[in-house]
């Protein structure tokens, strides 16, 4: 009898290459008669090129030289609106914008020869920020430099406020964030009109780049290959810049004949790829004296950088979650994407999520406080419960008791106990002050609203040769455990052994379109297809007569080596079909967002030293509701991995603006956590399956992002009396919010 | 006018003879000429150890070391711990306990746990806490790297 492997840690699929170093990342592939290429750039935010000058000394001719001449198909970046260019042709749009490329096999000449470029640059006026971008200071995108906007109505909000025994008001801004995944972007490409266009890289969406391949050479989708290779890293930043690097790498191959590899360097790749969007929140909400929520009126604008790229839906998202998992009568969100001149700004694990949820964790402490309550007890009388709806109108469907995860939140982390401690501590300590705050959020799973029904996802699974099944899809391992849990899901639903799954590596001459490795959906709804397709495999066993109902793995092994031995191959795919009831109006934003969502209690402990003002994370409880979790190791690390980069988030990742450029573009000056400074985090799961997930899985991956940042800032003002509603929160800032309130200062 | 040198040291217990330029890096003589790749480039200027070997029983940066100062030095890099197909137990508790996500740091963050563990045979939270700083994951969190430590001197 096969053993239970839902819920079980087996080894990571991939494990064994990585702890003994064979893994092979792109930087580790070679290829005969490759080339290096790099990337020259705009040193300037916005304006015009009129020239450009090559330096003396170098040997010009030995290299290859691209510029938006040499383009073979159109200029544009295939994503969602197509204004970017590959190369800079005229315009200048933001600091470190391609315009040209180099190939040399000799890197450190090329390094030279990327010095000796100059451009003639006629420069233009440039907007760094959400208010000069809002009031139209110029205007550098578009009619009114307006990507996307959105608007979210449920109940009468004007209604409202006049029967408020309290309205309140508060404002709320995050940063941007650097995905810094430790290996930075990279892709080597073989290019020629003969063979077509072939890519290796890091990356988290094949298929995105195959189709951003299709339109740049203007070639037969048939003609461009796609290959992942192992990724170290992605966290939404290996999401949409891929396309840019592949390109840019096959130009240069497609030119020159030759291979061509492009690895960043870390300044490069901070300074020039995406980050998270930042973002300004204003939130007006209409309360009632026992702390029931009427109404909440939310203004919510993300800054997009200079194109558009995925900007209009990481708005989507986080103007989705901006009510937070409460029962609003009436809330209306407002949302935007505004351009500024600064690089495009990207996917980044949450999503838009983080910005919003942060807005509305904080506001809700200042409406507790307004009203006289607890934190926990306002959120206690406006939990949405089952039968409830969200802001779009979503009826809550499955048995979610926030009431109940928030109770066992708070005792496992001992909340009162050191509230209570904590206010002693307090009262008898100058130099440090303690605090303890939470925060509770939801996160939903898979693409927003009809995105998945677009997708139209498929899965396929065959045997090999020896009798295993091969699993194939297009969702890669990024390091966040997805071809262990496929071979899980595979190995369960045929009911042999996990030794027995093979999964193919993301190559799109081999596997069909499962969609992009985004959005927390490669469980949830990737593994529903691996789950479906292995089960067509048995089936087709099964009908032919070689498999009995009940079988042991040798049995089914046997079966897949006689089919193929009589008709030459077994496949089963599987196309994604939405759960029943699902339904999205896009124009009017109403509907079913998500199929499913995750539930989340995080609470933060921390200490603030009042003569650095530095805040530190003492102790940290994640708490979530995340559905059947199939992998119980590979699932805590998702959450601590989460939870890591949120604190950096929160109070460490600051990025220093410079004329629309990163100055900080370096591991020394941008500061991630390390092992030294993080709290032990506590991970627990709450499983209620899902029903449309495999074995009842939900997403959790983006999940861990949303909840520690206002948790942590709640926690600050807890400990300091002041309230601080920017992240991220440097000492300095904080030294100034303290002195300049009085509070404990 | 620098000339490239010939150089002798032993990686992973095997001797090698290397040219190059004396200011080369010993990541790049180790991942280009030694094809040693599982020593891999995370920043370049020795901040995220992703680069970390053990020279002469010292965890170094190998981005920030000359290879002219490896002459004569005995190198171990991630290819030179497990012994045939038997693990180093460093490596063992990597896999088992989750201490490897996308696995970019994780040659470098082996090499540090090995050293601090020849330094410090049972360390401490702190310890591990301490004797990691140098090295960044951007995946784990760290929970699971101490978790795998920790596993690896379990008796």
């Amino acid at each position: 009898m096969q053993k239970q492997l839902i819920g079980q840690p087996i080894l990571r699929k991939e494990g064994l290459d990585k702890v003994t170093g064979r893994a092979r990342y792109v930087d580790d592939l070679t290829f005969p008669e490759m080339l290096h290429g790099v990337t020259v750039r705009s040193p300037i935010a916005r304006g015009r090129i009129r020239g450009i000058s090559f330096g003396d000394g170098i040997p010009w001719h030995e290299f290859t030289i691209v510029t938006a001449k040499d383009i073979p198909g159109a200029n544009c970046v295939a994503l969602i609106l197509e204004d970017q260019p590959y190369l800079a042709d005229e315009i200048i749009n933001h600091p470190e914008e391609p315009i040209l490329l180099l190939a040399h096999s000799d890197k450190y000449l090329l390094e030279k020869a990327r010095r000796a470029i100059t451009f003639d640059l006629e420069p233009l006026p440039a907007i760094f920020s959400i208010e000069d971008s809002l009031q139209k200071t110029e205007i550098i995108w578009g009619k009114e430099n307006i990507f996307k906007k959105f608007l979210i109505e449920k109940g009468d909000v004007g209604a409202a406020w006049s029967q408020a025994d309290f309205i309140i008001e508060g404002e709320y801004e995050t940063g941007a964030q650097e995905q810094l995944y430790i290996e930075t972007n990279g892709m080597i490409a073989i290019a020629n009109p003969s063979e077509g266009v072939t890519v290796w890289g890091s990356m988290q969406c094949p298929y995105y780049v195959h189709k951003a391949l299709i339109k740049l050479f203007g070639l037969e989708p048939e003609k461009i290959r796609v290959v992942q290779a192992t990724t170290g890293g992605g966290f939404g930043g290996k999401e949409e810049y891929p396309s840019i690097l592949a390109g840019h790498a096959a130009l240069l191959a497609w030119k020159s004949g030759k291979p061509v590899k492009m690895i960043y360097d870390r300044a490069e790749d901070m300074a020039a790829t995406t980050k998270r969007h930042p973002s300004r929140t204003r939130i007006r909400t209409a309360v009632t004296k026992e702390g029931k929520l009427l109404a909440a009126e939310v203004d919510f604008t993300i800054d997009g950088g200079a194109y558009a790229t995925l900007s209009s839906v990481v708005l989507s998202r986080g103007t989705i979650h901006a009510a937070g998992p409460y029962n609003w009568p009436n809330v209306r969100v407002h949302s935007r994407a505004v351009a500024t001149n600064h690089p495009p700004h990207g996917a980044f694990r949450g999503f838009g999520a983080p910005q919003s949820i942060f807005a509305m964790e904080r506001h809700l402490n200042k409406v507790a406080q307004t009203v006289g309550l607890s934190p926990e007890e306002l959120r206690r009388r406006n939990f949405l419960k089952p039968g409830e709806t969200t802001s779009t109108g979503q009826v809550i469907n499955e048995k979610i008791d926030l009431a109940a995860l928030l109770t066992r939140a708070l005792t496992l982390s001992n909340y009162y106990a050191k509230k209570q401690r904590f206010a002693q501590f307090n009262a008898e300590t100058t130099t440090e002050k303690k605090g303890i705050g939470f925060a509770t959020f939801m996160h939903g799973a898979g693409f927003t609203g009809s995105g998945e029904v677009y997708l139209a996802s498929v899965v396929g699974a065959e045997a090999t040769e020896t009798g295993k099944v091969r699993v194939l899809t297009s969702n890669t391992e990024i390091g966040q455990g997805s071809f262990t849990i496929f071979s899980q899901i595979a190995a369960n639903a045929l009911g042999i052994d996990v030794s027995q799954i093979e999964i193919a590596q993301p190559d799109t001459a081999n596997v069909p379109n499962s969609g992009p490795t985004v959005a927390s959906r490669t469980t949830m709804i990737v593994g529903k297809l691996v789950e479906s397709a292995a089960l067509g495999l048995k089936q087709t066993l099964v009908g032919s007569g070689l498999l009995g109902e009940s079988y042991a793995t040798e049995e089914f092994t046997t079966a897949c080596r006689d089919y193929l031995a009589k008709h030459g191959e077994l496949k089963s795919f599987s196309k994604y079909e939405p759960p029943p009831g699902v339904h999205w109006d896009d124009e009017k934003y109403q509907g079913e967002a998500y199929g499913t969502y995750a539930w989340a209690v995080y609470v933060a402990e921390v200490t603030v030293d009042l003569t650095t003002y530095e805040a530190r994370v003492d102790d940290f409880v994640a708490l979530q509701e995340v559905g059947k979790v199939i992998h119980p190791v590979l699932a805590a690390g998702q959450i601590e991995g989460g939870v890591a980069q949120a604190i950096g988030y929160a109070l460490y990742e600051n990025i220093v603006w410079q004329n629309g450029r990163m100055i900080n573009n370096q591991m020394t000056n941008y500061i991630m956590p390390t092992s030294a400074d993080l709290p032990p985090i506590h991970v627990y799961f709450e499983e209620l399956p899902y029903a449309f997930g495999p074995s009842g899985a939900k997403g959790i991956g983006e999940l861990p992002m949303d909840g520690p940042a206002p948790a942590i800032l709640n926690a600050i003002e807890d400990a300091v009396g002041s309230p601080v509603n920017r992240i991220p929160l440097l000492p300095e800032t904080l030294m100034k919010v303290m002195t300049a309130g009085g509070a404990n200062g | 006018m620098v000339e490239k040198i010939a150089l002798n040291f032993t990686v992973n217990g095997e001797h090698k003879t290397v040219h190059a330029w004396p200011m080369a890096r010993l990541l790049d003589v180790l991942r280009e000429e030694l094809h040693l790749t599982g020593t891999k480039e995370g920043c370049g200027e020795g901040e995220c150890g992703a680069c970390s070997v053990i020279m002469n029983g010292e965890l170094v940066n190998s981005c920030l070391v000359p290879v002219a100062q490896t002459a004569g030095t005995e190198i171990k890099t991630i290819e030179g711990l497990a012994n045939g197909d038997q693990l180093h137990a460093v490596q063992q508790a990597f896999l088992e306990c989750g201490g490897a996500q996308c696995g970019i740091c994780t040659p470098g963050m082996v090499l540090a746990a090995i050293s601090l563990l020849e330094r410090t045979p049972h360390p401490t939270e702190e310890d591990i806490r301490n004797g990691l700083a140098g090295n960044l994951c951007r995946c784990t969190g760290y929970m699971k790297i101490f978790d795998s430590v920790l596993k690896a001197v379990q008796p």
